[in-house]
């Protein structure tokens, strides 16, 4: 693995192996503390994003390593209008790996192309994150045991929200995973998907319009959040909206073993009396996020403990 | 109307009407000092009316993107006024510079001197997705 661009670039094998590390940096981090003395880490956040380039520099700092970088396009040479090939140029003489955000997509595979240093897609559009879908798997992984066999409830924005179809891209890998889609009409699961990547990999799934229905069939339920401003009105988006809010009220149907995920930021799409149930798992999956970008940064470097 | 047949050279037969001053334009004709030929709305009994080019005394032509614009197009190699090969092209693997992407969020709407690469993924349905954003829409190049 060079760079990582689309989180489909990973095979299941390498994605086992990046578990595996994050989980083992996650029971014991003192043999890790060092391996990345005086390597560094460079996070080229073209646009805003506290979580994503906190836990990239947390994890770097936490394997011994440097951090430089910027966190927004204005107080970057961007602002002058340098190329991203250029700035990635420069950059490539002064960290040994880069983590990028940019708002255009495709903009971390045209860095990917002009060096050698490895690049990591930090976020590029609404196109690819592929560290927030080894994320996903990771705290699957860690809270179910296995990333087979279970049935996925996933919940709110299906169209726009990307964390949801490289999700379901990475799932389908895996054996007996079945699909439940919760949506309102207008922001289901795009077509192209359906079609492309779920029926075309015989996965079974259905689509339902409230979670009340499937609420006991779930083993993993992923929430998104509900954006008012992809609706055309607001009756619908206020008539709408509370379909797809999570309470305790919902949860009493629950499996006593849920896993409740989310990507962050939360709005209002999960009310705060769940956070204390213990299948809640979105505070879980930030944390998880940190070690599985430290394993990912050891591999692309290649250091071991 | 009358155009003699070439010695040496290719034609390109079965052009869908109309088509065959993109097809002059993409191929770089302009800039060859070769004799070449537009023949516009042929008569034909398989498609009604159709597009020839004939192009004499030069063979050193990528025609990979022919199959791009119109896959129904035969390509007809000609020497000593013999057709010694006749071949119809195929959708190429890979479009560079043929078609520019549509997507406002892509890469390539803001960097500078980038290639605009478009490579097939469904042979079947002509599918093309740029290489950057993945998007299919694209437009042709002005």
């Amino acid at each position: 693995m060079k760079h990582l661009i689309d989180p489909m670039d990973l095979t299941v094998e390498e994605i086992d192996q990046l578990i595996a590390l994050a989980g083992d940096i996650l029971v014991d981090k003192t043999k890790y503390q060092e391996v990345c003395k005086h390597k560094s880490l460079a996070t080229l956040f073209f646009e805003p994003s506290t979580r994503t380039r906190l836990s990239f520099e947390a994890a770097m700092l936490e394997l011994g390593g440097n951090v430089l970088g910027f966190s927004s396009a204005n107080s970057s040479s961007a602002a002058k209008g340098e190329s991203v090939s250029d700035t990635v140029r420069v950059v490539s003489g002064y960290a040994d790996i880069i983590a990028m955000r940019h708002p255009k997509e495709g903009a971390p595979f045209v860095a990917s192309q002009k060096v050698d240093t490895p690049i990591i897609n930090a976020g590029d559009g609404g196109h690819n994150h592929p560290t927030q879908t080894l994320t996903d798997l990771m705290t699957i992984s860690q809270e179910k045991g296995h990333l087979d066999n279970l049935t996925v409830g996933l919940c709110g924005d299906l169209k726009f929200g990307r964390t949801v179809h490289s999700l379901i891209k990475a799932m389908t890998r895996y054996k007996n995973v079945k699909f439940v889609m919760i949506s309102p009409e207008e922001l289901r699961l795009p077509d192209y998907i359906i079609k492309d990547v779920i029926e075309k990999n015989n996965v079974e799934y259905k689509e339902v319009r409230s979670m009340d229905e499937v609420m006991p069939e779930l083993d993993i339920l992923y929430m998104t959040r509900v954006q008012k401003e992809r609706f055309f009105n607001e009756q619908d988006y206020i008539r709408l909206k509370d379909s797809f809010i999570l309470d305790e009220e919902k949860l009493i149907n629950a499996k006593k073993d849920l896993c409740i995920m989310h990507p962050l930021p939360r709005v209002n799409e999960i009310s705060t009396k769940v956070d204390d149930d213990p299948r809640a798992c979105y505070f879980k999956q930030a944390r998880y996020g940190k070690f599985i970008r430290m394993a990912l940064i050891m591999t692309m470097l290649g250091v071991n403990a | 109307m009358k155009i003699d047949s070439i010695k040496d050279g290719i034609v390109l037969d079965h052009i869908k009407a109309g088509k065959s001053m993109d097809i002059y334009k993409y191929l770089g004709l302009d800039k060859l000092d070769c004799s070449v030929a537009i023949l516009k709305n042929v008569p034909s009994s398989k498609m009604g009316k159709k597009d020839i080019i004939k192009i004499a005394n030069h063979f050193d032509l990528n025609l990979d993107v022919l199959g791009y614009i119109d896959p129904n197009i035969t390509v007809c190699f000609i020497k000593n006024r013999e057709i010694v090969q006749k071949k119809h092209v195929e959708l190429p693997e890979k479009i560079v510079n043929i078609i520019r992407c549509k997507n406002p969020r892509c890469i390539t709407s803001v960097e500078q001197e980038i290639d605009h690469i478009f490579k097939l993924t469904d042979p079947e349905h002509r599918v093309y997705r740029c290489i950057y954003c993945e998007s299919r829409k694209g437009s042709y190049f002005k």
